[in-house]
Order: structure tokens, then sequence, then C-alpha cells
């Protein structure tokens, strides 16, 4: 097994190749508005890391979001057109799932990212390996009731640590392509189901049907 | 790389806008040119929504690309290239394709090519009449562009003569569909209702003609604004709107100036051949005014099909075999979608083959069809 994990959903540009047991190599970049730029780059040096070539990978894995839409459709897109050209299953995973992984924690806990405009994406889990809420996108003060107290990791977490008082500051607060590979290949290896790889938006687009059009005519 | 039919054998990508193209060519031979719109989904919003855009052209560009390998009966392995539209557009929807193109490249292990939209545009010519003559002049017309264009070197050197100073040609004829409540796109709407009505009924302005004014830049807002005036002053009145005789008069008005100012730019430079480009170019007055006034100057018209002037894949694939038969150096892997690339930038060269470091843009303008929405 050679798995390539790869994610945009969060500011983070992040790569791994993963062989079944064990990370060969990862990338990781925080820099929110280069995703486009450093993918590609990132796949490259990941793989020449590893001592790997691109055909020799077995799935790719690819965190669908929630995330905000630009980035997130760069690893979509990316992830899509590997596994049609390598002829490979494109494995979905929830990128909250990724960051739960990596959190490692063992009791209840939330997992939440920056979705901008006050608002948060973010999910519960029961422990890191065990989603137990749908991802959802609210303004953080909305949730402050729900998530008080409650251990949380994650950008979003960090960012509203008012409203998520059980922060936990060690991390994680970004995307590992690592933990989402290490997470895929353990799902694999015991047969569970994966996303498909569609984006979770979350949101629809912003767009108003404009009304009747204005007049031009001075009154 | 030259089989029988002759030229490098390139795939293009295309989505600077709401069409997602994938078109593959071989030199100067259309192999295949496959497209999916979301023009559908933009109607009811009365102009294309960017966002709708980029998560129609993330839907469709796997499957598109498969359509136009089994249309043109090629192997992915035997491409000598990828090419793909770098910018101008809006700025989500060509990162969709970029990121595609440079995973269909890297897999693959073939060269990648950013390359400028509008040059595309002239360059899909070669496609429909062959070689282009050098220089060649275009005039590209559509809802995003309206740009007078002398091309000594598709690959290298193309130089804006003039633009449009508001909106683009194919824009005016949106608004104005509008406002005669004829929905969206309205090019094709209002061509259609013209052939029925008078060209000299009513006499519109004709944008930035007086002698004092740039000879090669465009105005349609004056004309828009006069359109919509004359209308409602009717409505107002309590008449019928002659939907036809309005139609023709307001297309008579953007096509005599673009014809005018075209055939001026050719004799100017001295060029003896005019190519027209864009969706506009669809236009049947365009087409047959433009026939008449080249006619008249001895300057040779190139106008490829309507489904060539439109966006797609092929114009992006046709540029980028120039490109490979030209032996322009291709792009890096941290190419950017660049949503005001100039058009003098005809493509995106990396900086020291693929893989190389960062490349940036110093510019800073914003072009025309970078605009976030199509309406006002
Ligand atoms: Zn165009």
């Amino acid at each position: 097994m050679l798995l390539l994990a790869l994610d945009t959903a969060t500011p983070a540009v992040t790569v791994a190749l993963h062989d079944g047991s064990r990370v060969l190599a990862e990338s990781r970049e925080v820099d929110a508005r280069r995703h486009g730029e450093l993918l590609l780059p990132a796949v490259d040096r990941v793989l020449a890391e590893a001592g790997r070539k691109l055909d020799a990978v077995t799935g790719i894995v690819v965190g669908v979001g929630p995330g905000p839409y630009t980035g997130l459709r760069v690893g979509l897109v990316t992830a899509a057109t590997f596994g049609a050209v390598l002829d490979v299953p494109v494995h979905g995973l929830c990128s909250l799932d990724g960051i739960a992984y990596a959190a490692g924690l063992d009791e209840p806990f939330v997992v939440a990212t920056d979705a901008r405009r006050k608002e948060v994406y973010w999910a519960r889990y029961a422990n890191a390996r065990t989603r137990l809420t749908e991802p959802a996108v609210d303004r953080a003060a909305d949730i402050a009731d729900e998530v008080a107290g409650t251990p949380a990791v994650g950008a979003g977490a960090l960012l509203y640590d008012s409203v998520f008082t059980g922060v936990r500051r060690a991390g994680p607060e970004h995307q590992s392509a690592a933990a989402l590979a290490s997470l895929a290949a353990e799902k694999l290896a015991a047969g569970e189901e994966f996303l498909p790889d569609r984006p979770l938006y979350l949101r629809r687009p912003d767009a108003q049907v404009p009304a009747n059009y204005k007049v031009v005519t001075p009154k | 790389m030259a089989d029988s039919r002759g030229g490098p054998l390139v795939l293009g990508i295309e989505t600077s806008c709401d069409e997602t193209g994938v078109g593959i060519v071989q030199g100067h031979t259309l192999l295949a040119d496959a497209v999916a719109s979301s023009v559908d989904e933009h109607a009811r919003f009365g102009g294309v929504v960017p966002e709708v855009a980029s998560r129609a052209h993330l839907e469709a560009m796997v499957p598109t690309i498969r359509r136009a390998l089994k249309e043109a009966g090629v192997a992915a392995s035997d491409l000598d290239g990828i090419a793909v539209t770098a910018g101008p557009g809006l700025a989500g929807a060509l990162l969709v394709g970029v990121s595609a193109a440079k995973a269909y490249a890297y897999a693959l292990g073939k060269p990648l090519y950013g390359v400028n939209h509008l040059a595309s545009h002239i360059c899909v010519d070669q496609l429909e009449h062959g070689a282009l003559p050098e220089p060649t002049m275009a005039l590209l017309v559509s809802g995003g562009h309206s740009s007078l264009l002398l091309a000594p070197d598709i690959t290298s050197d193309v130089r804006p003569l003039g633009s449009t100073i508001d909106d683009a040609a194919g824009e005016a004829f949106d608004k104005i569909a509008r406002v005669l409540q004829l929905g969206f796109p309205g090019g094709p709407v209002i061509d259609r209702y013209a052939r029925e009505g008078n060209p000299d009924a009513i006499r519109f302005p004709r944008g930035l003609t007086g002698p004092r004014d740039p000879v090669y830049d465009f105005s349609f807002s004056g004309l828009k604004t006069a359109v919509a005036r004359w209308i409602e002053a009717k409505r107002a009145a309590g008449e019928d709107i002659p939907v036809a005789d309005v139609s023709a008069s307001f297309q008579e008005a953007v096509v005599d100036v673009l014809t005018r100012k075209a055939v001026r730019a050719c004799k100017d430079n001295g060029v003896d051949h005019l190519m027209i480009g864009g969706g506009v170019a669809a236009n049947s007055r365009l087409r047959a005014m433009a026939e008449r006034r080249c006619e008249d100057a001895g300057i040779t018209l190139r106008v490829p099909r309507p489904k060539l002037c439109t966006d797609n894949g092929a114009m992006v694939a046709a540029l980028g075999a120039e490109m490979v038969a030209r032996n322009r150096p291709a792009s890096d892997w941290d190419l950017s979608a660049d949503s005001s690339l100039p058009v003098t930038e005809t493509h995106v060269p990396g900086e020291g083959g693929q893989g190389g470091s960062g490349h940036h843009h110093g510019h800073d303008h914003v072009h025309e069809v970078s605009k976030e929405n199509l309406y006002s």
C-alpha cells in the first residue's frame, strides 16, 4: 500500500506519503492564500524525499473539508485528477477528522477550524477516532453554551478561546496530511467506508437574484 | 512528436469563466472540443456568479477531460504537453483549471504551459483557417472582453491597441436584454429579434467616435443608458416597446463602432487581415458588417465558427501547441492562476524549468474580465 494524502481545507497546505505502516514523508506549509501555488511542489518534494514515484501510489486520500471554498477545491481537483490518471481510488475524509486524529485525545472533545465571517466549522468527537456529529458551520458566539468547558482543538478554537473555554493550546492547530494518511491507513485496514471525494461546503454560494433592473431615467 | 497529421499533440484546459472546456489539438488540427457549461445555473442571477462557476468547474473537470480524450481517440500518454488558461478571468474559477492541469501534467510526466486566455482566443483561428499571418490583427468581443490586439507573434508578442473603458460588448447585450426582459444571456436573443427589426429606426449614440476620442478604445456604457432611457420613456408614455427595432438599432450601434475601429486599426498598422473572436463574434450582424467593411478596405476577414469563438479548451490547446512548436519554455509547478494576467504576457514561463522556485508578477491593474460579477 502506498497512500498519497493531501488536504487544502485549512490554511495549511499539507501532503504526506504513507506505506500502510508508517509515514514516509510529510510537508506542511501554512499560507491561506497560496494553496494553488504550493500544493504541486509539495507533492513533488514529498515523493522525492521518500524516493518514490507518483505512479507507485495505490490510493489518494483527500480532506474534503469543510473549509473555505477556493482553497478546498485545489486539493479536491488535484486528488480527483491524480486518481483518474493513475486509475486508483480517491478516499475522502472529513478534514476535521484528521485534526481530531492528530489530537490523540481519549475523551470527548470538539474540533473547530476558522470558517471566517466570525464562524467556525466544527464537530464533536467521542475520542480521536470517533466523530459524533456531522460537521457544521456556526457563528462561534452562537455555540458558546454547547462547547464551554469541553476540550477543544483547532485554529477555530484558538481564535475564539472565550467561546471554546476548554481549548488545548498545545494543538493541533492546523491539518496534518500525515495524520490524515495514518487515519486512512487504519480505516483501510479495518475495511471502513470513506466519503466520496466531493467538497463539504456547508454554505450556499453568495449570490442574489437581482431585483428588476434599476431605472436609469433621472427623476 | 509529429505524426501524419503533423504538429504537437496538446490538451488544453479552460476555466476562466462559466465554461469548463477541454480541447485536444494536433498542431492546427482540432481533435476534440469538450465543453460543460454552467450558464443555466447563472441565468436566474442575470450574470455569472463566480462561486457557482467554480463549483461547477470542480464537478465537471475530470469527466470533461475523459470526454475530450475519448472524442479525440488519443491516449493521454501520447500528449506532448498540457496547456491551461492561467488568466485573465475569475480567480476561483481559474484556480480549478490550473490545479487540474498541474496534477494532470505531473501525473503524466508532461510539460505544463500556463497561457493567456486572450491570446488563446486569437490562436484558435489556426484550427479553422490554418497558420495565423504575422502580425495578426484581432478584435476580441465577449461578455468579458472588448479588445483590439496586434499580435506579431502569438506565443510571445501581443500588443493591446485598445479596449473598453467601461462595459464589455457582450455585457451591453446582456444588460439591454434585461431591460427588454428577454433573459440571459442577451447576445443570441437580441441577434434574433434584430433580424426582424430596422437597424435605422432609432439612432443610438456611438461611443468614443468623436474626433478627440481615443481611436481604438471602446465605450458601451453610454449606449446602454441611452437605450434604457428610450425604453423607459416609451413605457412611461404607455406605448408598446418595438422590441425588434430597439434590438436592431442597439446592435447596429455596437457593431458599427466595433467594425469601424477594427478596420481603422488594420489600415493604420498596415495589416491586411482581421480575425474576430469571442462570444460576440457569433453575432450575425457583426459578421455581415465586418465582411462588407473588410471587403471595401481590401482586408481579409477570418472568423472561426461560433463554437470556437466562445470560451473553450481547444483554443487553449491551440496556443499550447504553438508554444511547443516554437520551443517556448514550460511553466513551473507553482504556476499561479492570475485573474489580471496582462495580455502582453502570452504565457507564464517557468524560471528554471519545472520544479523551480517561485514566479511572481508585479502588475496590479485589474482586468475587465476579473470583475466580480457581470451585472451591476
Ligand atoms: Zn473569453
